[in-house]
């Protein structure tokens, strides 16, 4: 698997990270590296082996449906670079 | 019953398939400890995972899960033992992680079925392909700055269940039934409040249209923004009428969401968005899969309530009511209930004709539903007492009726103190009518020539003496005694 400049660009706008064209060669040898890397595992024979998402051998840990957190608004709005409590505000979004 | 519309070239069915967006009742949200309470302050109920802080970690709430399940049971559904969290990725501003908790290859329920009875009797049956759990959004506010879009994040985390049929409607009428019985479900199984005006349960809509006899679909569109039945039905009916008009100029519909505007009854293109639907699904590493046991399953199931289907079939098969009348009464639960009380040990037909056409008709007028009842169910039935051991007749119960809906009194009560009990003393009505046929001695000649249709007025006349108190039987005979030639 290779990636051209075009799906670089493409990977960009989805993740909001703004590059200018001239670094997108770069960033594709980069990106291809990785995954040159990464696809060594594709060597081993994984055939009839269910994917695994997790390397913990234990069941998920279900929380009692209690209400234990929030009343906190400054607290929650202390780190956004704009707001009107207790709103946090964005650039008009408009659909 | 077939819905169909006429092109110029050919008759067009509707492909209908919903996504139905149900907010679960729970006390905190689906990863966190904040609450889900409706209408408290701005962000007032956000805590750091809500909020997306870096670090913060999910824990998934057992209730949620077991909601879930309800709600799949209710929806004859299968239950899967293993579901795994996936992260479906987007921007917008009132989403703070950037991805939405969800699940996707592995819902935690799968196929299921909903029995649709139509209102021309006929019987339609709907499949279900999935419910799946998922995170709510936050709520973007537009209207309080020209420059800036504000955000409350209460909402954000809530659970949903997001309930996606097969294509398989073919009316709007099809698709109003369905979701009506979904929340009709969901309500009986207390999961979901069912309220679509607050969009505690919403509806995203798709739709194509087909020339009748092909198989294969064409290009659908998604119709977002709507929040009631008759919307919805509005919607559909709008988007496959342009649909046909598109494929019939020539045209191709393009696969697209679409907005909802309940003022015009129109459907509009949302602003196109490049790769919008680019979600780069993938499991969630923050959550491991949930394993459910047989036990676990079985221990829902034993807390199920009789749902709307069993109730409608048991009202049939005991209660001997029609199955027009049975739908009606066990739409809501509520209803259902306040119905059974009425109907314990008296006749059923009776009590579910008073429940519809009188109380409906009267909470109707006065804009209350049963909850808010100025009649209780249980002076409703003993309404019903005083008419079937002749203390009343059916027309002095009309009038106490309204009396009782006025002021919520007892109808004994309200029987003794306006002294409304029916006349039997066969002397006090003998002597009115005497008096009646004294009166009207041209009308009575009439009646003895042989004219039956005369002592009908006859009654009238008795009935008015007597301020309707006169048992309506006993007077009919006395009447039909005395003028007999």
């Amino acid at each position: 698997m290779s990636l051209d400049t075009t799906t670089v660009r493409k990977i960009a706008v989805l993740a909001r990270i703004r590059i200018e064209d001239e670094k997108l060669p770069a960033l594709a040898d980069d990106l291809n590296n990785i995954i040159g890397w990464v696809e060594q595992l594709s060597e081993v024979d994984t055939d009839g082996i269910a994917p695994m998402t997790s390397v913990a051998e234990m069941t998920m840990p279900f929380r009692e449906d209690r209400v234990t957190d929030g009343d906190d608004a400054e607290r929650v709005l202390a780190n956004a670079p704009d707001k009107s409590p207790p709103y946090f505000t964005v650039p008009k979004v408009v659909e | 019953m077939s819905y169909l519309i006429k092109g110029e070239t050919a008759d067009w069915e509707l492909v209908i398939g919903l996504e139905i967006h149900a907010q679960v009742i729970s006390n905190s949200k689906l990863f966190s400890g904040s609450a889900t309470a409706f209408g408290a302050a701005p962000n007032s109920h956000v805590s750091l995972v809500d909020a997306a802080m870096p670090g913060m970690l999910p824990v998934i709430n057992k209730h949620c899960i077991e909601q879930a399940v309800k709600t799949g049971l209710g929806l004859n559904a299968q239950i899967n033992l293993h579901s795994v969290f996936e992260r479906k990725n987007y921007f917008y501003a009132d989403l703070p992680q950037g991805y939405q908790i969800s699940q996707f290859l592995h819902p935690i329920v799968g196929e299921g079925k909903l029995v649709l009875d139509m209102e021309d009797g006929s019987v339609r049956e709907i499949g279900i392909e999935r419910l799946h759990m998922e995170q709510d959004a936050g709520k973007s506010i537009h209207d309080k700055d020209p420059r800036r879009t504000f955000i409350d994040l209460n909402r954000a985390g809530v659970c949903l269940m997001e309930i996606v049929s097969h294509p398989e409607m073919r009316s709007p009428e099809e698709a109003g039934a369905y979701v009506r019985k979904v929340r009709s479900i969901v309500r009986y199984l207390e999961t979901c409040d069912g309220n679509m005006e607050e969009g505690s349960m919403r509806a995203d809509v798709n739709v194509s249209v087909r020339k009748v006899g092909e198989t294969d679909l064409r290009t659908r569109t998604e119709t977002k923004n709507v929040n009631s039945v008759r919307f919805m039905m509005q919607a559909i009916e709008y988007e496959a009428q342009r649909q046909v008009e598109v494929w019939e100029s020539g045209g191709a519909v393009d696969q697209e969401t679409r907005l909802f505007d309940p003022d015009s009854g129109e459907t509009r293109a949302m602003r196109s968005k490049e790769y919008a639907h680019d979600y780069r699904y993938f499991p969630d590493p923050d959550l491991l899969p949930i394993e459910l046991t047989e036990a676990f399953i079985d221990a829902i199931r034993e807390q199920m309530p009789e749902l709307p289907d069993q109730k409608k079939k048991r009202f049939m098969r005991d209660l001997g009511l029609s199955a027009y009348d049975a739908d009606v009464l066990v739409g809501e639960r509520e209803t259902a209930d306040y119905f059974e009380v009425v109907a314990q040990g008296r006749d059923a037909k009776a009590a579910a004709n008073w429940v519809i056409s009188n109380l409906f008709g009267a909470l109707k007028a006065a804009e209350k539903d049963i909850t808010s009842s100025p009649v209780s169910a249980e002076h409703l039935g003993r309404l019903l007492d005083l008419i079937a051991d002749d203390t009343i007749s059916g027309r002095i119960a009309k009038d106490v009726f309204e009396i009782m809906f006025a002021t919520g009194q007892d109808p004994v009560l309200i029987v003794e103190e306006k002294g409304l009990r029916q006349i039997t003393d066969t002397g006090a009505i003998e002597a009115a009518v005497d008096q009646a046929i004294a009166d009207n001695p041209d009308q009575a000649e009439e009646v003895r020539q042989g004219n039956a249709k005369a002592i009908g007025w006859f009654v009238g006349q008795v009935m008015q003496k007597t301020q309707g108190k006169a048992n309506p039987q006993a007077v009919n005979k006395l009447l039909r005694d005395k003028l007999s030639s």
